[in-house]
């Protein structure tokens, strides 16, 4: 019975990912099942239909709606240009007509004798789908997209602001540890995904900005730099729509906390490889965490045993005796240990509220009591 | 406005026992953070709650199946109570009879897990059809991600562009009066239908869109909206500007809630499955049991559930029900944005204890990134403790602008009026008139201490009069309502039973006056007799127990008013409870003072007056 649940996150040398890349409407896939792709390879594109722009005719004509149709200068399906004249009324006399112009170029959509709308359909947008991830294209989905795989070192962040993007892995700290300073950027790291350690500085993120990096991956933010970096609080984490211009992403928390040693090392074994990343978070109904996607070579995929070598992240599992955790809330944050007991019965903690706990033996060799909640499963 | 309405979910294709064979039930609630399960039995010829399990709710990727959290929380109470209820497969079991040892009768459950029922809703008139229609959509259950209306100050393609944005699960379109003019509410109709809004959980899924319109008007909305939408017409919510109908349209948003959200969410489908009654949106449930009080009271009524994503509160004053939902107030995912909105400065006056503000800013975004985890510390409860009363107080001030009389209703005044005319829309909220306050809720519901629960109540909501304060012991008000469904009985007895915790009641005139002047005096007869009197500014608690009662009389001071205007003396029973009789002589509006070390002693001695940390 000594066993509890507790989500995680994956972090892991080597898996198969599997990137669903598909339109929001339908369109054409322009890659054939079997195909090699890059990260910036288009596999789909389409046009989403442009914006509406309802206009009042009737009320402009100041005519009953019912005699809209037989005031329009332009019928259903004809292109109008902005400015256009598309209605007309029929004055007094012949004399005094009143026009309606065309709010924008587009489509004429409806003409509603009910209500005396308008609606010109403005000019398609172009949407293109990239692949995100290199790999093998191995399923069309026909009008839709595709399904890309390959076999990836995988890692999930706790956390990420703005979206997709892609480059060459560049180690700027030298342990999970350091924090990540504006001293560790350099020029070379232009369209680089930077690697820091501990807490990443605003100084570092400004740098890596103006060098031209893209993305910078780390332990911790600070709560005050990312509000300063983004010009605005972020009240709910649903993120990766922003318009940074560099996306990031941390691994552990907010503050000045140092990258688990086995996600730092095993992205440290990578330095040089092309990864992508993404950093789209949304802690709520279908959960998303930012992802750090590292495709293997050859070589690489021989190697390893799938999922289950793991480089140490968080997993989703029980909690055992002898499980590998970390405590994520204070005032333990960040302590390393193994499950030494899972007593049944709650406890009173020093809040004074009661709570299912268990007892680490940590790292340093001390045992500390936090309640079951405050931890997550890490791969040992 | 409407009547005491009880939610009616979509009839199961399952039938529940009768009441006669139901003696063991575990229902469940899954909520955005955490799904709580009890276990109620048949005890000695009475039903009583028996056993609690909570697990963390797993909605969230890899697991993305809503049941292992309902496994995880019914192996707790499985753990605790003895009585095998998970089958090897994680189903929950049922007993072969009624001599088995093994299993329940009854398997239900409520929901709000994956963000809950989300909806746009749309009239004509922001302040009438457009306010009734988010009223049926709240009472429903729902979170309204924004409401479209004529003159909501938006030009059309601002509205066009919005509606685009949003993700919704359903649409909810009112507007005009049976018999009245339609062209507004078919304009609306074709402000929508071209923007096309995609729902929430993408793929073949057409858009449900709930018509709640004009009744002459709807074939015209039915011709708009075409193919590519799921249409349905229900009776128009304001056939008149005097009258709301909200029940036809809060039922179909339930259907629609089941027939197509929930099946769409992860793992919901087995959910559905396994239950022997419909699920309900949990926030309709807490709805339905705070009237039912109300109604068999014959009180006035305030309950407040605070979530990790939302914080709502229901009201019932003078029979009329009310319900917000604070979208982004929360104490888990949404603690950040309460930050935000309440300011940190706002939060920060109620602590006694010093904190670096931006530790403390980390620890919020730590909370909302990992929204499962529990404060440990004494200085963790208090912060959290601190920000719960500034999500509670936003809040309630959403709802008091919220809750009002219907708007655009032509009154008759008299002379008699001129001087006190009260104009349509004035809020229905009175905090002197309101006789009791619910308190849900995890923040709420596992305070260490009932003084903690009391203290956040108060600071918050201001309550004034005579006000008896309660706890949903262990947030069991969802599991009940949706209890009350299947087995009404068992869950009353359970509800007056284990459910409310009473903590006592607040008296507190309203007024202000200066720190250390005399407040009010007071004589206690009955049960207790003392009497004393309270300095503007003070705090204090009478010991009052449980089941205790008793005669108290009230002089406030010029200035200061109990319910029957300044300075006029009341006499109240008042009821006991585990805090006791909590006399509240700080006056309304709650001040502190500016002066941080004065500010810290003034919140230490209230905390100490009331044994809040002790």
């Amino acid at each position: 019975m000594a066993k509890a649940f507790t989500p995680g996150l994956t972090v892991t040398a080597r898996t198969t990912y599997r990137a669903r890349r598909v339109l929001p409407i339908t369109g054409d896939v322009l890659v054939a099942r079997g195909a090699q792709v890059k990260a910036d390879t288009v596999v789909a594109q389409t046009f989403m239909e442009g914006d509406a722009f309802p206009m009042r005719a009737a009320n402009i004509l100041s005519a009953n709606p019912k005699d809209l149709p037989g005031l329009m200068l332009k019928k259903l399906g004809d292109t109008v240009a902005k400015d256009e004249p598309i209605a007309r009324s029929k004055g007094i006399f012949g004399l005094m007509k009143t026009e309606v112009k065309s709010a924008a170029d587009g489509v004429l959509e409806s003409i509603s004798d009910a209500t005396g709308m308008v609606i010109i359909r403005g000019p398609q947008h172009p949407v293109a789908v990239q692949a995100y991830v290199s790999g093998e294209v191995i399923e069309v989905i026909a009008g839709e997209g595709v399904v890309i795989e390959n076999a990836v070192a995988l890692i999930q962040g706790i956390f990420g602001v703005s979206g997709e993007t892609h480059g060459p892995i560049a180690m700027a700290n030298a342990a999970a540890g350091d924090t990540l300073d504006e001293s560790h950027i350099t020029a070379a790291m232009k369209g680089c995904v930077v690697i820091g350690g501990a807490r990443m500085t605003a100084a570092a993120i400004k740098k890596a900005k103006t060098v031209g990096a893209a993305a910078i991956v780390s332990g911790g933010i600070d709560d005050q730099d990312l509000r300063d970096f983004l010009g605005h609080d972020i009240g709910v984490a649903v993120t990766g729509s922003e318009r940074t211009g560099i996306t990031l992403i941390i691994t552990e928390g907010f503050g000045d906390v140092a990258m688990a040693a086995r996600t730092f090392k095993l992205l440290a074994s990578h330095s040089g490889r092309v990864a992508s990343v993404n950093g789209a978070t949304q802690i709520r109904a279908g959960v998303m965490r930012p992802e750090i996607v590292i495709p293997l070579d050859a070589a690489h995929h021989g190697s390893g045993g799938g999922p289950a070598a793991a480089a140490g992240g968080a997993v989703a599992g029980m909690l055992e005796i002898g499980t590998s955790v970390r405590v994520i809330r204070d005032p333990y944050f960040g302590v390393l240990g193994t499950v030494a007991a899972l007593p049944e019965q709650p406890a009173v903690l020093g809040s004074g509220s009661r709570a299912r706990v268990l007892e680490v033996a940590t790292v340093d060799g001390s045992r500390i009591t936090v309640p079951r909640a405050n931890v997550e499963v890490i791969d040992g | 406005m409407t009547a005491p309405h009880a939610a009616s979910p979509t009839p199961s294709t399952k039938t529940p026992p009768t009441p006669d064979r139901i003696q063991v039930i575990v229902a469940t609630d899954c909520g955005s953070t955490t799904t709580k399960a009890i276990l109620i039995e048949l005890v000695d010829g009475h039903y009583r709650q028996t056993q609690r399990g909570e697990a963390p709710t797993t909605v969230e990727a890899p697991f993305a199946d809503v049941t292992l959290g309902v496994t995880n929380s019914v192996t707790e109470l499985q753990e605790l109570s003895g009585r095998r209820l998970i089958a090897d497969d994680g189903t929950v079991i049922r007993r072969t009879s009624l001599t088995d040892p093994n299993g329940c009768d009854v398997y239900i459950s409520t929901s709000s897990a994956g963000g809950g029922l989300q909806m746009m809703v749309a009239g004509v008139v922001r302040q009438m059809t457009a306010e009734s229609a988010k009223r049926a959509a709240l009472g429903a259950g729902a979170i309204v991600m924004d409401t479209i209306a004529s003159n909501d100050n938006r030009k059309p393609h601002e509205q066009i562009q919005r509606i685009r944005e949003l993700r919704p699960d359903m649409v909810l379109l009112s507007g005009g009066t049976d018999g009245g003019d339609h062209k507004k509410v078919v304009e609306l109709a074709e402000l929508i239908a071209p923007a096309k809004p995609r729902p929430r959980f993408g793929g073949e899924y057409q858009l449900p869109v709930i018509y709640a319109g004009n009744k002459d008007a709807a074939p015209a909305v039915a011709r708009v909206f075409g193919a590519g939408f799921d249409l349905s017409i229900v009776p128009n919510l304001r056939p008149t500007l005097e009258a709301e109908n909200l029940g036809p349209a809060r039922d179909r948003i339930h259907d629609v809630f089941l027939e197509h959200v929930m099946a769409h969410a992860p793992g919901y489908d087995k959910l559905i499955s396994w239950a022997d009654a419909p699920i309900m949106p949990t926030p309709g449930a807490v709805g339905d049991i705070l009237q039912t009080i109300a109604r068999k009271r014959g009180i006035n009524a305030v309950g407040v559930d605070i979530g990790g994503a939302t914080t709502d509160v229901f009201s019932v004053f003078d029979g009329v029900f009310n319900r917000t939902v604070s979208a982004n107030l929360g104490m888990s995912y949404s603690i950040s944005n309460v930050c935000a909105e309440a300011t940190m400065p706002r939060i920060m006056r109620w602590v006694h204890l010093p904190m670096d503000e931006r530790e403390l800013r980390n620890r919020v975004k730590n909370k909302m990134i990992r929204p499962t985890t529990i404060p440990q510390s004494l200085e963790a409860l208090v912060f959290e403790q601190a920000v719960a009363r500034e999500a509670l107080r936003l809040s309630y001030e959403q709802h008091k602008a919220f809750a009002t009389t219907l708007k655009g209703v032509q009154q008759q005044r008299t002379v008699g009026d001129a001087f006190s005319q009260q104009a349509g829309g004035g809020t229905l909220v009175n905090n002197m008139k309101l006789d009791l306050l619910v308190a849900s809720g995890g923040v709420l519901s596992h305070a260490p201490r009932m003084e903690q629960t009391a203290l956040m109540l108060i600071d918050s909501f201001e309550p004034e009069g005579f006000t008896e304060l309660a706890k949903d012991s262990i947030f069991m008000m969802p599991h009940l309502g949706v209890l009350a469904s299947v087995h009404p009985d068992a869950a009353m007895e359970v509800f007056e039973k284990d459910c409310l915790i009473f903590l006592g009641t607040c008296v507190a005139p309203h007024g202000e006056g200066k720190p250390g002047k005399q407040c009010f005096s007071w004589t206690l007869s009955g049960a207790r007799s003392a009497q004393g009197t309270m300095a503007v500014g003070e705090m204090q608690v009478l010991p009052l127990a449980h089941h205790e009662s008793c005669e108290m009389s009230v002089s406030p001071e010029k200035g200061f008013d109990m319910g029957a205007g300044p300075g006029k003396p009341v006499t109240r029973t008042v009821r006991g409870g585990t805090v006791g009789l909590i006399l509240d002589a700080r006056g309304r509006a709650i001040t502190v003072p500016d002066a941080e070390n004065e500010r810290r002693a003034t919140i230490q001695k209230w905390l100490t007056a009331l044994r809040v940390y002790e």
